[in-house]
């Protein structure tokens, strides 16, 4: 018998209409046998031209755009955007707004983490912890829906504070929140995180070094699942996060496991600022004074933050007028989207879909 | 420091340096960027490791490109800057230094028209193929 068979290298789509790409993503998929050859991601199927509608907008009517980029995280695209005004025009934001951007963050955060838990699972074929997660997350929308009205697209942050103060009630529910989260997440582990098949899909599988994580310019849990301690928060500090006792999470391994388990642990974390914050928070003011013709002066900056995804970046350039000269996203899901190819080489096309999902990529931060 | 390590080894490359809420702003000749990258990537004083972003600024009279480098493990950051002809934006790709470029370089050839010389693979990544002009350009007409 002969010991060679020969085979023809395959081309196939997965996408752009397809559950695991979660949004509207073609990956062309070369293969040889099962094995995958290469991958090239194809994107801009969302792609709304934000950076050139900026330059068409004032400073405020751009605020409901930033919702509209990582729609898992609004409350983020909000934070990155305002603070890049706030810096460039030195506005002061009252210390009580700051607890409440923290606690919206921090919120924000842990309901985009809990996307990723319900749909890593149901890439991987677990359809039932997809169901617990997202029964945990509609609680912090309802908190979202109490502070703001809206459960997706916030608009909630202004430059100088944020628009509107904490409802009564809020702490309260707030911390009936945290407690049912905390007492839920031990179920997710029995449930989904200590599963033999999950394991075996998601251990040593999709690793990505820290010096290619590094070079590939990865960010966020991408990042930090392969062992470097890198998170914005702490490394370029804004807002108010010196306050609180909080770890930044690393796991050193870099496969699909370890990101996946940055994440999970980040929900804790970040549990914790909120509560701290909810318990420290003082009154006052929630937005200092800005005229109604609002203006940044001319300049220009870069901020970052640490959003869901990673390393959320905004360049503005003013030219002292009502509107952006230009504004300039780094998005991290684009960024991180492009390791892909490196991170899947070599694995089968099953594996695919369970390396993508690790990235937690959203769609309409990749495109704009 | 960074900006005296650039003049010790490319004397030429520096045209000025500018503070940018507390980064360094080092402007320097498109020719030399390949070169400062490289040192700066592979210098262990410097060890910029990190490509954070990489954009371009049309401000009507030339092209300007920004690069944000970080150095993960000291936690310094420096930007370098370039200006290019509007009318033949063309400079060397910086893929070769760092991976992470390929995405960001094609992203700014797809919207303001900057050719990277030497990128493996500059195609649009956000606009069809087929699409025609550079819509972060200010003269760029928006189509009905």
């Amino acid at each position: 018998m002969s010991s060679r068979i020969r085979t023809d290298l395959i081309e196939i789509n997965m996408g752009p209409q397809h559950p695991s790409t979660h949004g509207v993503l073609r990956l062309g998929v070369t293969l040889d046998g099962e094995v995958v050859v290469e991958c090239q991601p194809d994107v801009g199927y969302l792609h709304r031209g934000i950076e050139k509608l900026a330059e068409m907008r004032t400073w405020i009517q751009f605020i409901p755009i930033t919702d509209r980029l990582d729609y898992l995280a609004s409350m983020l695209g909000n934070a990155a955007y305002v603070g890049a005004i706030e810096k460039l025009g030195q506005i002061e934001v009252p210390e009580r707004a700051e607890y409440i951007r923290i606690i919206m963050m921090e919120l924000q955060r842990v309901a985009s983490h809990l996307v990723f838990f319900g749909t890593m699972a149901l890439d991987l074929g677990a359809t039932t912890p997809f169901l617990y997660s997202f029964r945990e997350r509609e609680d912090v929308l309802d908190l979202f829906e109490m502070v703001c009205g809206a459960r997706l697209t916030y608009n909630y942050f202004r430059p100088g504070g944020v628009s509107r103060d904490l409802p009564a009630g809020f702490y309260a529910e707030a911390k009936a929140y945290i407690k049912k989260q905390r007492e839920k997440l031990p179920e997710y582990d029995d449930l989904f995180t200590n599963n033999q098949i999950f394991i075996a899909r998601t251990r040593n599988v999709g690793i990505i070094s820290a010096e290619d994580a590094v070079n590939y310019s990865l960010s966020g849990p991408s990042l930090r699942g392969s062992g470097v301690s890198y998170d914005v928060r702490t490394a370029d500090p804004y807002s108010i996060y010196d306050k609180f006792d909080w770890q930044v999470i690393t796991y050193p391994v870099g496969d699909v496991m370890s990101r996946f388990m940055v994440r999970t642990m980040e929900i804790r974390q970040s549990l914790n600022i909120v509560e701290q914050a909810l318990d420290a928070i003082p009154e006052g003011e929630l937005k200092c004074k800005t005229p109604p013709r609002f203006k940044v002066p001319a300049g220009e900056v870069y901020h970052h933050i640490e959003s869901a995804r990673g390393d959320l970046g905004v360049y503005l350039v003013s030219d002292g007028g009502e509107k952006p000269y230009r504004m300039k996203w780094r998005a991290p899901s684009f960024i991180n989207l492009g390791a892909l190819n490196s991170m899947v080489k070599g694995w089968k096309v099953a594996d695919v879909v369970a390396i993508l999902g690790s990235l937690d990529v959203v769609l309409g931060e990749v495109d704009r | 420091m960074t900006e005296k390590a650039i003049r010790d080894s490319f004397p030429d490359a520096v045209v000025e340096t500018t503070d940018v809420f507390g980064i360094p702003n080092i402007k320097i000749t498109p020719a030399s960027l390949l070169a400062v990258c490289e040192m700066l990537h592979a210098n262990p004083e410097m060890a910029f490791d990190y490509l954070a972003d990489i954009t371009a600024i049309d401000w009507q009279d030339r092209i300007e490109v920004v690069y944000q480098l970080t150095n993960l493990a000291k936690n310094v950051k420096v930007a370098l800057r370039v200006d290019l002809d509007r009318e033949t934006p063309e400079l060397d790709s910086v893929t070769s230094v760092w991976k992470g470029a390929n995405y960001q370089e094609r992203e700014v050839f797809d919207l303001m028209g900057v050719v990277f010389k030497g990128h493996p693979d500059l195609r649009r990544i956000l606009l069809p193929e087929d699409w025609e002009g550079y819509p972060l350009r200010k003269d760029y007409v928006i189509p009905d």
